[in-house]
């Protein structure tokens, strides 16, 4: 094993030279270590004005994602051994705005997700006093898996039609609609209609199927692309042969 | 009308992949292998022609064409819609893809009701 790595890193400040560059770092290699421990060494040791994002070390928060040799990543979960000799090239996420260095603006991805409403809308709130919304274990299958992104953003970074066709809502949005949509406990699919029924909702989707791949939490937002498109296209045909009912 | 033309020509594209994916090898196994080879029975030409002449079989195979060439001209358009990027000549590389897919069905029905 090699005594240290070298790392190049993507660096962008616009105040300074206002041009993106690469600068290599040689770090100490550790086994254990994680390339955002390396980045974590060079902030420490080597350079404090590297800019990135991080919180929990530990694949939850969703925010270290950067793309490490060309493929989106969490770095607090990807190892530096797969990458010997090196050089390792670290880069921001793809497909999004650089604010500084590997921090990218998430003011899209976010505005897309409100647009989705990705919470549980009922007609008629029920007062606490009337008890708990029970479900059953086969109910809570049925969402569940989709209930778990973190929000990291990796699925749009490897998303062709998102880089194209930047009004694409995204798999990750439609994901969480979806992880409301099948919640026994939500009245909210029309409205979340509205926006997934675009063509810009679910429609610019071709079914690359690299979200699903990237996904860190297995939550196969292509699959949840699929279905509404399934169960959209039912709707439509259905709407046609029974008038007075709008797809 | 846009967001009723895109669950329309999705369905025809899923229908069409996936009728294809499951008839065109059974189709092929028996017209190029299993008859040919006289196997189960089936042996010629004739049978053949019997067989297609149904009026089930003429529109089944119509339907399985139909659907067939709606899959190949959404597939097709979308590869020069996203593939080269050419999004200001969406609304021709529509009438073009899905108008050979409908040439195409009318040929099929025509060749269906005439020559079988
Ligand atoms: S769907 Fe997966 S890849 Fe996309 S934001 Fe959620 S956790 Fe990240």
């Amino acid at each position: 094993m090699p005594d240290t790595v070298k790392l190049e890193v993507f660096r962008y400040r616009p105040e300074g030279e206002g041009e993106p560059l690469y600068e290599t770092f040689e770090v100490p290699y550790r086994d254990e270590w994680m390339v955002l421990d390396a980045l974590n060494q060079i902030k420490d040791h080597q350079d404090g004005t590297l800019s990135y994002r991080w919180a929990c070390r530990m694949g939850v928060c969703g925010s270290c994602g950067m793309t490490v040799n060309g493929e989106p990543v969490l770095t607090c979960a990807t190892y530096l051994e797969p990458f010997l000799p090196g050089p390792i090239r670290v880069e921001p996420l793809h497909g999004f705005p650089v604010i500084r260095d590997l921090v990218g603006d998430l003011e899209d991805f976010v505005g897309k997700l409100q647009r989705v409403k990705p919470w549980i809308i009922r007609e008629e709130e029920r007062s606490p006093s009337e008890g708990e919304y029970l479900q059953t274990p086969e109910e809570m299958d049925a969402y569940k898996r989709y209930s778990m992104c973190i929000n990291c953003m990796l699925c749009y970074a490897a998303c062709p039609i998102y880089e194209l066709e930047p009004g694409f809502i995204g798999p990750a949005a439609i994901a969480l609609a979806q992880r409301y949509n099948l919640d026994s406990r939500d009245e909210g699919a029309r409205e979340r209609h509205e926006v997934l029924a675009e063509h810009e909702g679910v429609w610019s989707c071709t079914f690359v199927g690299e979200c699903s791949i990237v996904c860190p939490k297995d939550v196969d937002p292509a699959g949840a692309i699929q279905r509404y498109k399934v169960d959209a296209t039912l709707d439509f045909f259905r709407s046609l042969v029974t008038p007075g009912r709008s797809p | 009308m846009r967001r009723a033309r895109d669950p329309f020509f999705w369905g025809l594209f899923s229908a069409g992949g996936m009728l294809t994916a499951l008839l065109l090898p059974a189709l092929f196994l028996v017209a190029a292998i299993t008859a040919p080879m006289g196997w189960f029975g089936m042996t010629g030409y004739e049978e053949w022609v019997a067989l297609a002449s149904h009026p089930v079989t003429r529109g089944g195979l119509l339907v399985v064409a139909f659907l067939a060439f709606f899959h190949a001209a959404h597939r097709f358009r979308y590869t020069l819609y996203d593939g080269l990027q050419l999004y200001h000549l969406d609304a021709l590389i529509s009438i073009v893809t899905y108008g050979v897919a409908a040439a195409l069905t009318v040929l099929a029905a025509a060749l269906l009701i005439l020559v079988v």
